[in-house]
């Protein structure tokens, strides 16, 4: 990964975009990257269940919020600062998701998207009746908070400067994964996983650990974003629609490859930007980007990067 | 030294019993194969031994462990591989992703760097690297049973499965896979092959098991098989037949 | 506890499961004959809704009468969606069969909210009301409850007493074995699609005689029939129905016990375990 010039030129492209808020210190620009950088983060990280192990998981998202609330509640209700309370969230979730993942990857297919879809409602439901997480109002953060970060201005470039960190590093996971051993034990089991197993590849433990390794970082995410925010409530936790609209960029960028969330991700939040100021498109946002995702599942299945990678053999030792 | 051990081995699916007390055992460095007609079961008893199915009685003993109702990622790990019928490339990946994860995940679960040595070397040998770079979908017919058969050999293997691996195949190919195979028994590799090129297996076998409607009916040289009456009333129909193929194979 | 109030929740809930299962048969349909999830049934129910409110409010139809109208278009616009979205990415991996109706329903639940916006409709008809001591049966509930039974009768009389209807059978049952004996299997599949998404218009429809809906309210119902599917089964028509009966009980008992917003966290936990424990549904076979 060291000597992969492609790594570095994926590290230099996003730290480059990464770093334009803080060398203009625009702070309308910096709002516009934390969106794009958490969206790359999301995507990235469901691309190693779907792109690289072929999952469909339609309840990503259940991670987001469950990882915002953790560290919400951390930050909220015991006083922990920003940085313990990111990290305990993401392991959190992690955890959890390792649980999870060997009772309910044994479902393939539709049904694991299904089972999906009736995790992230049942967390939503639970959730919403959970006392200690505020129930169905949530949870919000008093100004003072951001005292102890040196004010609230200061607070938000440190929460965008966290999740920068946080876009490289699973970015960089990601890039690993996909060149490493159990990368190529987890697309063999994308394949044909009867056959990769035939083959040794330990499926159940693998495929747990795609999980858990994907749960991780919207676990994190997830309280930078709230921690920003203010306040979290379960609708906006679970948004079950996010979980999709993430599937989306994956889809859009090209599925199973390093680029293509990170694209995806940034496309689809330009776009999805300039429908919802358009005059014209404002209201059919929705309609449209349904339209979009329509033509490429059916015209370009691999994605952009795919299709770019597809086309152009030589192009496919930098664009991975 | 048995390598491979079956005990009265059975498998039932619903009201069918397509394994009945089944009992072989495949000595170190052989080629034993197993012929049958259509629905005898050798293709489930192949699901059994590699832990694909589980049998509802009976044990498999390899390199004298039990080995009965482990997972199938267990059993690859302990040194056995296989070759199936239907062709089941790892499609988006290229010839080489497909041989290095035989290698990586099978016997000696080799590093990513390691893995792909042995898969350049076994590409080599199965005369599929030229092809190296090319999507395992893209490949012809017989190119997938040749990647089928590296990817199997890239495990490095104590035991071999063949399913089939002459179906389909023109004459000439036959030929040259005949070669293959010979040249990994050679490299110490023991061979369970299921085949219904009747020529081919005649040829290649030192031992021959018949199974039919779940039941182990013979076992012997190619020769006694030929001549067994149970054998040609079962299977080979026509006792003219299996005579002119041993007799045109010379045995 | 007392037994009156337990009784009338749990004949109300019964009478809601009916239509339940109505919208949940239209999505096992699909899924029994093509093994697609459809994942624009939601809005397809939401849509219903609207279709027979827009033709009582500015039409003056009768809802029952414009429920036959909504489920004849409901039927033409699944066809539509199969030869736009599901055709060309039914042999493709089963995401994108996935997201294809998902597209549908992004497309739907978008042009919806700009015509429509989100503020609660509602269809102001009453057809009085039956009582028996504690229960209390709404006329318009009644009304439902026999228009399921009839629909579900009409289906199941479609599938086994017509050509066309066994036809969808032979397909959902070995689809390349049904092409070798002449069944043209893409028209048939399109109008298999059409049924699913009558089912669920028709649905929709009655649930608008006696919910206030938005556009967005198909979104509950859809994930209603998800759990009523795996209940039932996947793909069995009269476990969908059977399904509906029982979330219906469900949702009329649970709320007596605890807190009514626990609901959904005990359909959908049931949802997960019954996905692990018993895929097959409660009914079917291994």
């Amino acid at each position: 990964m060291w000597r992969s010039g492609s790594w570095w030129l994926t590290l230099a492209l996003l730290l480059g975009a990464g770093l334009s808020p803080v060398i203009t210190g625009s702070a309308t620009l910096r709002e516009d990257m934390f969106l794009i950088l958490m969206l790359i983060t999301l995507a990235s990280s469901l691309n190693i269940l779907l792109g690289y192990t072929g999952y469909v998981n339609f309840g990503h998202i259940v991670f987001f919020g469950l990882g915002g609330y953790i560290g919400f509640y951390l930050m909220h209700r015991h006083g922990w600062s920003l940085w313990p309370a990111t990290v305990a969230a993401g392991l959190a979730t992690a955890a959890l998701a390792f649980a999870l993942g060997m009772i309910i990857l044994r479902l393939r297919g539709a049904y694991f998207a299904l089972a999906t879809i009736g995790i992230n409602e049942a967390v939503r439901a639970f959730v919403a009746n959970f006392e200690p997480f505020g129930g169905a109002t949530g949870m919000s953060l008093n100004f003072a908070v951001y005292q102890a970060y040196g004010g609230a201005a200061r607070a938000l470039w440190l929460a965008y400067g966290a999740l920068l960190a946080l876009a490289l590093i699973t970015v960089g996971i990601s890039f690993a994964v996909k060149h490493s051993k159990f990368g190529l034990g987890l697309m063999a089991i994308r394949e044909d996983e009867d056959a990769a197993l035939v083959l040794g590849v330990r499926g159940p433990q693998v495929k747990t650990l795609a999980y858990a390794l994907s749960a991780l970082f919207p676990g994190m995410v997830g309280v930078l974003f709230f921690f920003k925010n203010g306040n979290i409530e379960p609708g906006d936790a679970f948004r079950l629609h996010l979980s999709i609209e993430t599937l989306v960029m994956v889809m859009l960028g090209g599925q199973g490859t390093v680029w293509g969330p990170i694209l995806g991700a940034a496309l689809y939040e330009r776009l999805r930007g300039y429908l919802l100021t358009s005059p014209l498109f404002k209201n059919l946002h929705l309609a449209f980007a349904g339209a979009l995702l329509l033509m490429i599942i059916l015209f370009v299945p691999a994605g952009f990067i795919g299709w770019l990678r597809a086309r152009f053999p030589v192009v496919r030792r930098v664009v991975v | 030294m048995n390598l491979l051990e079956i005990h009265g081995v059975s498998k039932r699916f619903g009201g069918l019993q397509a394994l009945n007390r089944v009992s072989l055992q495949v000595a170190e460095g052989e080629i034993l194969g197993l012929i049958g007609p259509n629905g005898a079961g050798k293709t489930t008893l192949f699901n059994v031994i590699n832990g694909v199915y589980r049998p509802e009685e009976g044990r498999v003993i390899f390199r004298s462990q039990d080995i009965t109702g482990r997972p199938p990622y267990e059993i690859a790990r302990l040194g056995i591989a296989r070759a199936y019928q239907i062709v089941r490339p790892l499609n988006e990946l290229t010839v080489l992703e497909n041989v290095m994860v035989g290698a990586c995940f099978g016997r000696e679960s080799r590093s990513l760097r390691e893995a792909r040595e042995i898969a350049l070397a076994v590409l080599e040998q199965v005369g599929l690297i030229g092809k190296r770079d090319v999507e395992a979908a893209r490949l012809n017919v017989a190119e997938k049973k040749r990647l089928e058969l590296a990817r199997a050999l890239a495990a490095r293997p104590y035991l071999l499965l063949l399913d089939e691996v002459l179906a389909g195949l023109n004459p000439t190919e036959v030929a040259l896979m005949l070669e293959v195979i010979r040249s990994i028994r050679a490299s110490g590799i023991t061979i369970l092959m299921i085949e219904h090129l009747m020529h081919a297996i005649m040829n290649i076998s030192d031992r021959i098991v018949v199974l039919d409607y779940g039941e182990v009916i013979a076992e012997g040289t190619p020769q006694e098989i030929a001549h067994h009456p149970k054998v040609v009333e079962a299977y080979l129909g026509d006792p003219r037949l299996s005579q002119r193929l041993l007799e045109g194979n010379g045995g | 506890m007392d037994f009156r109030v337990l009784l009338a929740s749990l004949i109300d809930g019964l009478m809601l499961g009916f239509v339940y299962g109505l919208a949940a048969m239209g999505l096992t349909l699909i899924w029994g004959v093509m093994r697609v999830i459809n994942l624009a049934h939601g809005p397809i129910i939401a849509l219903g809704m609207f279709g027979v409110y827009l033709l009582f409010i500015h039409g003056g139809v009768n809802p029952y009468l414009g429920l036959l109208i909504v489920a004849f278009l409901g039927l033409l616009f699944g066809i539509l969606i199969y030869a736009l979205a599901v055709h060309r990415v039914l042999t493709a991996p089963h995401l994108s069969t996935l997201l294809a109706t998902f597209s549908v329903n992004m497309m739907i639940i978008g042009v919806g909210t700009a015509l429509f916006t989100t503020t609660p409709r509602n269809i102001d008809i009453s057809l009085g009301r039956l009582v028996f001591g504690p229960v209390v049966l709404l006329g318009t509930r009644l009304v439902a409850v026999l228009a399921a039974v009839f629909i579900t009768a009409a289906l199941y009389l479609f599938l086994y007493r017509t050509t066309l209807g066994k036809m969808v059978r032979a397909v959902a049952s070995n689809r390349a074995a049904a092409e070798l004996m002449g069944i043209p299997s893409s028209r048939v599949l399109a109008l298999s699609f059409g049924l699913g998404t009558m089912l669920a218009a028709a649905a929709g429809g009655l649930i608008a005689t006696f919910f206030p809906f938005t556009i967005l309210s198909g979104g509950t119902y859809e994930l209603k029939s998800f759990v009523i599917c795996v209940l039932g089964g996947l793909g069995n028509p009269t476990g969908a129905l059977v399904g509906g009966l029982i979330l219906g009980a469900l949702e009329g008992l649970i709320p007596t016990f605890m807190p009514v917003s626990y609901v959904p966290v005990i359909e959908f936990l049931l949802f997960v375990l019954l996905l692990l424990l018993r895929p097959q549904g409660l009914f079917g076979e291994r």
